[in-house]
């Protein structure tokens, strides 16, 4: 088991180096190829940090000081036409405190090669995945308790809109409703139900308004817009990444959303990781700051490092600290204090805060390299001692 | 048909709205309803509101009949001759008063040439438009709007003469400025006010850098205006001593206290006290020392019974003394009685402040600055006619583009050179390019700039120096006030953390955030030594980790545990230690597993 997770750790970090080494590739400058090994290796160890370097804080500075810009402006918002999607500081807050449900969930669709050229195609595609629920293509209902039938008259106009006939409706609705017999008619469609109970009826009748009868459900309002490389892009309101990644005419290669817990259901945590980093640097490019790619790296890879999404928040990660003290200097201290009191917890002191606290060297920068003596007479156990250390 | 309200309560119908207004407003003119009664026709709620009640704004405006002002230029010369005075126009039915209600149904128009038959009222001035403060501003009318906003706050802050009998007030941190004087460049304003408003004075001033002194809203002072008494200030604070009645029939003392007296302060502090206990007037003192020399009773009656018992005087120390860090000579001691009838000492301390280093100054037009430098006239450029400039004003405040404040400053140019007062106010005073020919004919360029030498090697600047004068206010805002440093002083009990704040000399937070620029830098030890002043050594028990008591018997500290059990000292923030006790008041019992920093194998 342990062989095999070493593995699949090694397998991960040369992943990471052959994405690192891509990176600089970019970065390269004019007329010198990433052939050349040497210069590669010389670049890459330049980008490495020196052990006892703080990057947690300096990341946290790089992402604190345009965030306080930030506050200042107030373009927090941006869209196409009428679909208003959150951003800005709102957003970066969003992302970073993990929220299970983005205040403005939205996707953006990619389609495949014959329908993002062709304004109609797109439209028509959007129209099949904007959600449909019968209450929209409806004009009347009519209840009648004698019969226990209700009666629903439709709009045509509305259908024709959205692709849609009577006979779509009619099989969609036989589909879902099982309790009750349907009978179509020239504009309308009358559902009787099989015993007539009042109740029932009207129970129905409220459970008909909110059935889907077509499209992608979560999804209620969408919009084809032309990007920068003249093709079409379908952005919606509402995100529902599984059901869209069916549709056949959908390239889901390059399909986004911003709802990260759906990327993790359904691609994975590393989509999620991508994703995160994607969407901050997003934010702060648009806002106009400029912030080091790697300083959002480590969060994202702190904030989904075993495999769940975990905010920067005393429920995500700052509860999963070893030290006591250094959760208890983070919000809610008491609470921290007697639940570690209840449980007997040991701090070994090894980390940064604590040692801030207990006023000793902080085990960083300066404080990182320790002295150790051979003396005559004593042997060195050096095992030994590290273990205990780290057991304390 | 429409309801009737008046002040908001319901008071009855009127069948034809309109004419009923129309005839109440004519009526009002004509003085047979009150003046103040303000009227107004709601259509769409189809109601009449009257507002007869008390504190409505309201403002006044020329009624204009069929196009043409009732005001006419005959009444203006009757008004300039003072044949009739305001009171007459109102209620000759020339001019009224409308409220926020009224206003909404009338049509005003700015200018008299503008009037048309739809026209129901006229403004008096566009200079309506400002508040007090704001139509002080010279020339306002040239500025962006935020300038106005910040130059009207300026004056509010300015150091002034805010009251003529200021020697028989007692009033809080009040600056009265030494030799106010009368903008060279006034507003309309200023004469409906006449001298009450002086809050500064004219100063020449040369748009100018010098030696970055005055970067940044820096602003460079010439020496010998500030000897010649350039805002200058006298600072005034009161104290008082209320000589207190207690239960039991206890009464606070004045005089000089015992020094068996608890909370006694120093001998040297009393030294000014007379056998009365009172400081006498014009007597300097400086912070600390004490003014009014006062004891009361203990404050608990427990307290009381322990003086019968020991029959130690335990009688408090509460004398009045001078803020710390500031002096003064006292100007005022006032005895007096206080509300409830105890005798009271009200004492006024006088400082004479000049303007120095790190002084706040303002022109009128939100252009503030802090002394940054304080030149020797010697070294001050001066023009071919001799002039030396009082203040050097940094060119790139200009891109804050105040244009009224170059305005004001040809226009008083003008005026001192003519001995006149201009007229800036805004939109209707004098013309700024009329102002500039005057210049012309006074042999200056037209533009307000002048050949200026540098007062240091004589050689003459390249380019032609802006000159000109400028009121200028000393803003409340003042060193004295406010400078502070310490490197070691007081802490507070519990946690033996710096005290906070200039009135309890206290220390400079070095905070969180400031703590994280040394963790980002790695500099470890020095992020030690910040923090370590307040560093505590605390015996610990070696096996059982709990805090050791001292035993006074055999002069060591003594496990609770366990008496056999050998301590080892630790050293550890007080505040952690403080921590661990409040633990322990939160019934968790913390524990410290200790280890030898460098045998690691000694102790376990």
């Amino acid at each position: 088991m342990l062989m095999f997770q070493n593995q699949i750790r090694e397998e991960y970090y040369e992943n990471r180096m052959a994405q690192n080494l891509n990176w600089i590739r970019k970065k390269l400058p004019e007329g010198i190829k990433f052939k050349d090994e040497k210069l590669a290796k010389e670049r890459y160890s330049k980008i490495q940090l020196d052990p006892g370097e703080a990057i947690g804080v300096i990341s946290a500075q790089s992402v604190g000081e345009p965030g306080t810009q930030m506050t200042m402006r107030s373009f927090h918002f941006a869209g196409v036409a009428e679909l208003n999607v959150t951003l800005g500081l709102p957003r970066i807050i969003e992302v970073l405190d993990a929220r299970k449900i983005p205040s403005t969930p939205t996707m953006h669709i990619f389609l495949k090669s014959p329908y993002n050229k062709d304004k109609n195609k797109a439209d028509k595609i959007a129209q099949q995945i904007k959600q449909t629920v019968l209450e929209d293509v409806t004009n009347q209902y009519s209840v009648d308790l004698a019969r226990g039938e209700i009666n629903i008259l439709f709009d045509k106009d509305e259908l024709k809109r959205r692709s849609l006939n009577l006979n779509k409706v009619y099989e969609q609705l036989s589909d879902q409703i099982k309790s009750a017999d349907l009978k179509k008619k020239t504009a309308s469609i009358s559902i009787i139900l099989k015993d007539k109970d009042i109740k029932k009826l009207y129970k129905l009748k409220e459970k008909l308004r909110n059935i889907i009868i077509s499209g992608v459900s979560g999804i209620t309002d969408v919009l084809a817009y032309k990007n920068e490389t003249d093709e079409f892009i379908i952005q919606t309101f509402g995100s529902n990444l599984r059901d869209v990644a069916e549709i056949k005419e959908v390239d889901f290669a390059r399909t986004k959303t911003n709802n990260f817990y759906e990327i993790e259901s359904v691609l994975g945590i590393e989509a999620v990781r991508e994703a995160v980093l994607r969407e901050v640097m997003h934010i702060l490019d648009q806002e106009g700051m400029t912030v080091d790619e790697r300083h959002i790296s480590l969060i994202s890879d702190l904030m989904t490092r075993d495999g769940r999404i975990k905010g920067i928040t005393r429920h995500g990660i700052t509860k999963e600290k070893e030290s006591v003290l250094a959760r208890a200097a983070f919000e809610i201290p008491l609470t921290h204090l007697v639940d570690a009191a209840v449980s007997g917890e040991k701090d070994n002191l090894v980390s940064i805060v604590e040692n801030v606290m207990i006023n000793q060297p902080v085990p960083i920068g300066t404080g990182l390299p320790e002295l150790f003596v051979k003396m005559d007479g004593v042997k060195p156990k050096p095992s030994k001692t590290t273990k205990k250390k780290a057991k304390k | 048909m429409a309801y009737v309200f008046i002040d908001g309560v319901l008071k009855g119908t009127v069948k034809s709205p309109e004419s009923f207004v129309s005839k109440l407003i004519d009526q009002r003119r004509s003085g047979k309803v009150s003046k103040n009664l303000n009227i107004q026709y709601r259509e769409n709620e189809n109601i009449v509101q009257i507002q007869l009640d008390k504190n409505r704004l309201r403002r006044p405006l020329i009624i204009v009949k069929n196009g043409k002002s009732l005001l006419t230029e005959n009444h203006l010369k009757q008004l300039k001759e003072n044949k009739i005075t305001w009171s007459d126009l109102i209620k000759n039915g020339l001019v009224e008063e409308l409220d926020a209600l009224e206003e909404e149904s009338a049509i005003i128009t700015m200018y008299e040439k503008d009037l048309k038959n739809k026209h129901t009222h006229l403004e008096i001035d566009p200079l309506i438009i400002f508040g007090m403060n704001t139509s002080m501003i010279p020339f306002a009318g040239f500025n962006q709007s935020t300038r106005l906003l910040r130059g009207q706050k300026n004056h509010k802050q300015g150091a002034g003469l805010y009251t003529l009998n200021y020697l028989n007030r007692l009033d809080t941190n009040v600056n009265i400025l030494h030799y106010t004087q009368k903008p060279l460049v006034k507003t309309f304003t200023h004469d409906l006010y006449g001298d009450s408003v002086a809050g500064g004075q004219n100063v020449v001033i040369a748009i100018l850098n010098h030696e970055g002194f005055n970067m940044s809203d820096g602003v460079v002072v010439n020496r010998a205006s500030i000897d010649r008494g350039l805002a200058r200030v006298s600072h005034y604070r009161p104290y008082s001593a209320e000589r207190l009645r207690y239960s039991g029939g206890q009464l606070d003392e004045i005089k000089v206290p015992d020094k068996e007296v608890q909370g006694y302060s120093i001998e040297a502090d009393y030294k000014h006290l007379d056998t009365d206990g009172l400081i006498s007037p014009e007597t300097h003192v400086t912070g600390g020392e004490v003014l009014v020399g006062k004891t009361s009773p203990p404050r608990f009656l427990s307290r009381q019974l322990e003086t019968f018992s020991t029959a130690a005087n335990i009688t408090k120390d509460t004398s009045i003394k001078v803020k710390y860090a500031e002096r003064g000579t006292v100007s005022k001691v006032l005895l007096t009685e206080s509300k409830d009838g105890n005798p009271l000492v009200n004492i006024e301390v006088r400082d004479t402040r000049p303007i120095g280093i790190g002084d706040k100054v303002s022109s009128r037009h939100g252009q503030k600055g802090v002394i940054g430098y304080i030149e020797e006239p010697q070294n001050m450029p001066f023009s071919s006619s001799g002039t030396v400039p009082d203040i050097l004003f940094s060119p790139f405040g200009m891109r804050r583009m105040t244009v009224s404040q170059l305005i004001e400053s040809i226009g008083g140019k003008v005026g001192a050179l003519n001995g006149r007062l201009i007229d800036g106010t805004p939109f209707s005073g004098e013309d700024s390019r009329d102002l500039r020919k005057e210049l012309e004919d006074l042999g200056f360029l037209e533009n307000g700039t002048e050949t200026l030498y540098d007062g240091r090697t004589g050689k003459a600047y390249e380019a032609k120096i802006f000159v000109g004068n400028i009121f200028y206010l000393r803003l409340k805002h003042q060193v004295a006030d406010k400078i502070q440093s310490r490197a070691r002083g007081r802490v507070q009990l519990l946690t033996r953390q710096p005290t906070a704040g200039k009135a309890m000399e206290g220390g400079l937070r070095f905070g969180d955030m400031e703590k994280d620029t040394l963790i980002a830098h790695g500099s470890s030890l020095l992020l030690k030594e910040r923090f370590s002043s307040d560093r505590e050594i605390v015996s610990i028990g070696d096996r059982s980790g709990d805090i050791a008591e001292y035993d006074g018997y055999t002069d060591k500290f003594v496990s609770v545990v366990d008496p056999k059990e050998t301590i080892s000292k630790v050293e550890m923030a007080y505040g952690f230690k403080l921590l661990l006790e409040q633990l322990k008041s939160l019934g968790i019992n913390p524990k410290l597993n200790l280890k030898d920093k460098f045998n690691q194998r000694k102790k376990q």
